[in-house]
């Protein structure tokens, strides 16, 4: 503290007011309601346990990023969200994994609907050998519908939420596999969008694409989460930093910490999480 | 794991700490330059802003380095942020110090006035707030953080008196003003000093613990949070 004012023939360093810290989370997020609830989930491929008793909060309109070594569990947990696990023979999953109220392993889910409302991207693009605009209209036809307009409209608008439209609207008809690696991707971002999915999930889906398209993706995840709510999965600490909300650390089938990214990235609680974010292990 | 980043770490902090010995040094000479009236030691500070300037310059590129090469997390973040804002203490105290040498060279040519022991107390007690922020920072000791911040109430009282005293002589005896006047500023160097010193310990305990413990008025209590 600064006594008294006096004459001094010093410029006063402290002299200007400093503003309080604004944390760098949007705060719309904080006040957020959950909108997954995974709780004392447990996941087995035969007899070796994957995941043990995970308890894990997603809030409505928030990235969370899941963070962890190979093997740590975080695709395998990525997969409970849309039951892609279930396609594994052996697999047996404890727990339950909620979407708003509805605990998607009940019996009565149908899979498929479930499916439609957590779209997925994964780590390597996989555009189907078909035309740009049959790739994104690809899940509204399969859900019957023929409507052209219909499909138009939702064609144009996913590949305007993907950020690819004005890359790729005269060109509509050509091959998405033409496309580049970027764009590949988000042509997937655009097609599980077309089906107007509650959730994205994203595994890795940076991590064959170079800084450039990378950015793009990135700045991508950062619009969309006005109008969904993403869990991404991700190796890259810089990434995670980046893009997300919240971020939770995985270990050996175990969440280690969880909290608001700019904590954990500057002041996590648990020394495993500091070190592994440090570069120390891992 | 070790890492290589850990030995640029660990560089970083001995020339930290390498600055802080040459601002010491410098606090030390000051001193000496006004109690023992010594133009020598007073010309020597000026001589040593030179250096401890160089060395801002030198751990202000490696700290922009760190961050841009290594992109830190967690507490190799909070030590490379935290030496980019201890650094223009400590080149501030430089500063202060050869404010404080230039008076002296004023003032020892003249025939000193009859002041308590407050002025050697001020000058003790700054360097003493400074060596312990340096001593915090290299052992991580977070009491002693604190202590130095609890410090700065005795300074700031010691100022407020030295002051008072300095004021009294000048109403009684004009002829007192210009020395008293160049003593003004001179416990106002040193009371400075002290605020760099407090303000390092608060970086030490941000290193420490995660938690800026800056300006505890604008702190939410946490039953508000």
């Amino acid at each position: 503290m600064q006594a008294g004012d006096t004459m001094t023939d010093v410029e006063p360093r402290q002299g200007a007011p400093r503003k309080t810290e604004v944390p760098l989370t949007d705060t719309a997020v904080l006040s957020a309601k959950p909108l997954l609830h995974i709780e004392d989930v447990s996941l087995f491929y035969g007899p070796k346990q994957a995941l043990f008793n995970i308890d894990l909060e997603v809030r409505e309109h928030s990235v969370m990023s899941l963070i962890g070594p190979s093997g740590c569990g975080k695709s395998t947990l990525l997969r409970c969200i849309n039951r892609m696990n279930d396609l594994i023979p052996n697999v047996r999953i404890q727990g339950s994994v909620k979407v708003g109220d509805d605990d998607i392993y009940d019996p009565a889910v149908d899979v498929i609907n479930l499916r439609k409302r957590m779209g997925m991207v994964f780590q390597k693009s996989n555009p189907f050998p078909k035309s740009i605009y049959e790739n994104v209209a690809y899940g509204l036809r399969i859900q019957g519908v023929k409507d052209r307009a219909v499909l138009d409209e939702a064609v144009e608008r996913s590949l305007i939420a993907s950020g690819l439209w004005d890359e790729v609207k005269d060109r509509l008809k050509e091959s998405g596999l033409g496309l580049s690696g970027g764009q590949q991707q988000r042509l997937c971002i655009a097609r599980a969008m077309a089906v107007r999915p509650e959730v994205l999930l994203m595994d890795e889906p940076c991590s064959a694409l170079d800084p450039l398209a990378t950015s793009r993706i990135e700045e991508l995840i950062f619009e969309l989460k006005r109008d969904y709510t993403i869990v991404i999965v991700t190796h890259n600490m810089q990434q995670a930093a980046r893009v997300s909300d919240f971020t939770a650390f995985f270990w050996m089938g175990k969440l280690i910490e969880t909290g608001l990214t700019e904590m954990l990235f500057t002041n996590p609680r648990v020394r495993m999480t500091e070190d592994y974010i440090s570069g120390r292990f891992g | 794991m070790a890492r290589h980043f850990d030995n640029e770490l660990r560089d970083l902090k001995f020339s930290l700490l390498a600055m802080a010995g040459q601002v010491e040094e410098m606090i030390l000479l000051t001193h000496n330059s006004l109690m023992e009236r010594s133009d020598a030691d007073a010309r020597r500070v000026n001589d040593l802003d030179k250096a401890v300037d160089e060395l801002e310059l030198r751990l202000d590129q490696a700290c922009i380095d760190l961050l841009a090469l290594r992109a830190p997390f967690a507490s190799d973040l909070r030590l490379i942020a935290s030496t980019l804002k201890i650094v223009p203490e400590l080149e501030r105290i430089g500063d202060h110090c050869t404010n404080i040498a230039r008076r002296a060279l004023i003032l020892n040519p003249m025939p000193p006035l009859a002041l308590g022991d407050g002025l050697r107390k001020l000058g003790e007690e700054t360097l003493s707030m400074v060596r312990r922020a340096v001593d915090a920072f290299v052992n991580g000791d977070a009491d002693l953080a604190r202590a130095v911040i609890q410090a700065d109430d005795s300074v700031d009282a010691l100022y407020v008196d030295i002051n008072r005293e300095l004021l009294r002589l000048m109403l009684a005896d004009p002829l007192t003003i210009e020395r008293a006047s160049h003593l003004i500023i001179v416990i106002k160097n040193w009371e400075r000093i002290a605020d760099q010193a407090t303000n390092i310990a608060e970086e030490v305990l941000f290193i420490i613990g995660g938690v800026s413990v800056k300006h505890p008025y604008l702190q939410t209590p946490p039953d508000q949070a």
